[in-house]
């Protein structure tokens, strides 16, 4: 009987693709708005993840995200460094210095400022030069979005110059790191540099990186800097989940994407669950012969789940294919670079999909089971 | 023991309505009837006399509502609606009148599905089914979807369907009203050659006197009851005259 459901479902070719379709887009919409939206918020702490020498930051009591800095006293990286279980602890700036080409182009920038001595959080994945030159004097490390921002259609090479805040800096290196929030060049320098491109102010330092001593936890440290020096201490990735939330909290982004999201599973589960139904009460009179000819409704049931699994399995999988494609072609690109198709969102666009397929079925279900056989022997 | 003598079918003052209270209707008002193994027993009767509610009583495709029908000296009504269903599936073969073929299948696969429906592996039961389909002249449209077949040739695919799993009891809905004079004689001569047998009754529900002669009973319904009942050789019965008969061409 399960080959009887399947020629059924393919025997009517315009709903069958038509199902398999509205299904697809269905999948590719949720999958691509939902992996977008958690790249996205991943997006908010791309500089945090970056820097992975250090498991704590260590930040003034009221920042609640990376892009909000409120300068620290210089005297808070000797009190840090003071609490015990502390394998070391370093600085690092972070500003916003305007950088400006030798053609005019400019742009606002990130720059982070790295300790001189350890240069710890410098970018670990080079695409050009090395992150050791920046010990060079007016050096810095440009990320690559940044580089084909202020030098479009360029080739990448090393030695050209910018102006940050009318410092002539020379480039030593292009990094790839993570992409940022915002589509900012992401530049690297040496603490003592960056605090010079930005322009003095009475306070500096923007963050302590720390390295918990072996068997010392990063919660357990965190609590303890926080106890002894009264301020705000959080591991890499309790920072980054802070930045996540900020953003979920402060900005339109989950509302846009959760309207996008909300409309795929209606119009899924609408148009999937009609033309399903509307296929089944079509095909009534048929199931009406199968069932006088001496078919369970148990069978029947198995007949339409098979029906409907199908047409679920064959549109989700074509639907995450196309999802697929997407993500392939647009992380190659400098402004998607970083957005992917995550396995929670297959996961949770599968389980969508098994919902809508359920819907569908049960009002399909409901006809053929109420359906009195002896229908049959009305003309 | 003369099996052409044993009932297939027997129902005593049965009855069934329709609806309840001032809209309740009255189908069948006390219907005695027989269908004896080895004959072609005809139901005839008026539009809306109630021939095609009995065969659905019969088949256990609707509950009656008073009286008793016994199938093969069995009480249907007393099984388990799962029973109800094994019984039909095994003993149960149908011809519709708008022949019900699935319009995915080919002919052999239509005429296969009550034994897909029995748990019979497709290609066997495909094979067997063309087997049915060849003695019944459709061997050069085995492959053939419905859609292509003419409405002689998709009741006679009907025809293989009811008689693919040898049931003891065939019920014919009006099989010849859609076809023309020279089809609809050509379907019943194929019924009575491959579906009557000395271990099997067929009911043939029909108002369609030009095929009459093919009878080996006739009972006359109308009103809700059975009027008249007729037992002879085929071809020498009384073709009675209803007002919207199918009038028997010269």
């Amino acid at each position: 009987m399960n080959f009887i459901a399947l020629k059924m479902l393919t025997g009517d070719r315009a709903k069958y693709l038509g199902l398999i379709f509205t299904i697809a887009f269905c999948t590719f919409l949720l999958e691509n708005q939902t992996s977008i939206f958690a790249g996205v918020l991943k997006r908010t702490g791309s500089q945090i993840a970056d820097v992975t020498d250090a498991e704590i930051w260590v930040m003034d009591p009221k920042t609640e995200y990376f892009e909000q800095t409120k300068a620290l006293k210089d005297t808070d990286l000797t009190r840090v460094r003071g609490v015990e279980g502390v394998q070391w602890a370093v600085r690092l700036f972070k500003g916003s210095p305007v950088a400006r080409t030798g053609d005019g182009k400019f742009a606002v920038s990130i720059c982070l400022g790295l300790d001189d001595g350890t240069l710890t959080g410098s970018p670990r994945k080079m695409l050009l030069g090395s992150w050791q030159r920046l010990r060079e004097p007016d050096s810095v490390v440009i990320d690559k979005a940044g580089y084909v921002l202020l030098f479009p259609g360029e080739p990448l090479e090393l030695g050209r110059t910018l102006e940050l805040n009318d410092h002539k800096v020379t480039i030593v290196g292009i990094s790839d790191p993570p992409a940022p929030f915002l589509s900012f060049p992401v530049m690297h320098t040496r603490y003592s540099e960056g605090v010079n491109f930005v322009g003095r102010e009475r306070t500096q330092l923007s963050y302590v990186l720390v390295k918990p001593q072996p068997g010392v936890k990063a919660e357990e440290l965190c609590r303890r800097i926080e106890a002894q020096t009264g301020l705000r201490a959080r591991t890499s990735e309790q920072f980054q989940w802070d930045c996540i939330r900020y953003y979920l909290k402060n900005t339109g982004i989950p509302v846009n994407f959760g309207i996008t999201i909300t409309i795929a599973v209606i119009v899924g589960v609408v148009v999937a669950g009609q033309t399903f139904y509307l296929f089944t009460v079509e095909n009534l009179k048929q199931f009406g012969a199968i069932k006088a000819i001496g078919v369970t409704n148990w069978r029947l049931i198995g007949m339409i789940l098979l029906q409907a699994f199908t047409v679920g399995l064959i549109g989700f999988s074509l639907g995450t294919g196309m999802a697929g494609q997407f993500f392939d072609f647009f992380s190659q690109k400098i402004a998607t670079r970083g957005l992917v198709l995550i396995w929670q969102s297959v996961a949770l666009t599968g389980a969508t999909i098994v919902f809508v397929m359920i819907f569908a079925s049960i009002l399909s279900l409901r006809r053929v089971l109420v359906l009195e056989p002896a229908v049959v022997f009305r003309g | 023991m003369d099996t052409t003598t044993t009932a297939a079918v027997r129902a005593r003052e049965l009855r069934k309505d329709f609806g309840e209270g001032p809209t309740r209707i009255e189908v069948l008002r006390g219907v005695d009837f027989e269908a004896l193994l080895g004959q072609l027993t005809f139901l005839v009767g008026p539009s809306g006399c109630g021939k095609t509610t009995l065969i659905s009583v019969i088949a256990g495709l609707l509950d009656s509502s008073g009286g008793e029908v016994r199938l093969f000296d069995q009480n249907i009504e007393r099984f388990s609606a799962t029973e109800r269903i094994l019984f039909r599936r095994k003993n149960l073969g149908f011809v519709y009148q708008q022949y019900n073929l699935l319009p995915a299948l080919t002919a052999a696969e239509n005429a296969a599905v009550p034994l897909l429906a029995a748990g019979v592996r497709r290609r066997a039961a495909v094979d067997l089914a063309k087997s049915v389909l060849l003695k019944l002249g459709m061997g050069n449209r085995l492959d053939t979807l419905p859609s292509k077949l003419s409405g002689g040739e998709q009741q006679r695919v009907a025809l293989a369907r009811a008689l693919v799993h040898e049931p003891r009891l065939i019920l014919c809905d009006e099989p010849t009203a859609a076809l023309d004079h020279a089809t609809g004689e050509s379907v019943m001569e194929l019924l009575a050659e491959n579906a009557v047998h000395p271990d099997r009754a067929v009911i043939v529900v029909t108002h369609d006197t030009r095929v009459f002669h093919h009878a080996d009973a006739i009972a006359h319904m109308d009103d809700g009851r059975i009027v008249k009942t007729e037992s002879r050789h085929r071809n020498e019965i009384e073709i009675p005259e209803f007002e919207d008969a199918i009038p028997m061409l010269a």
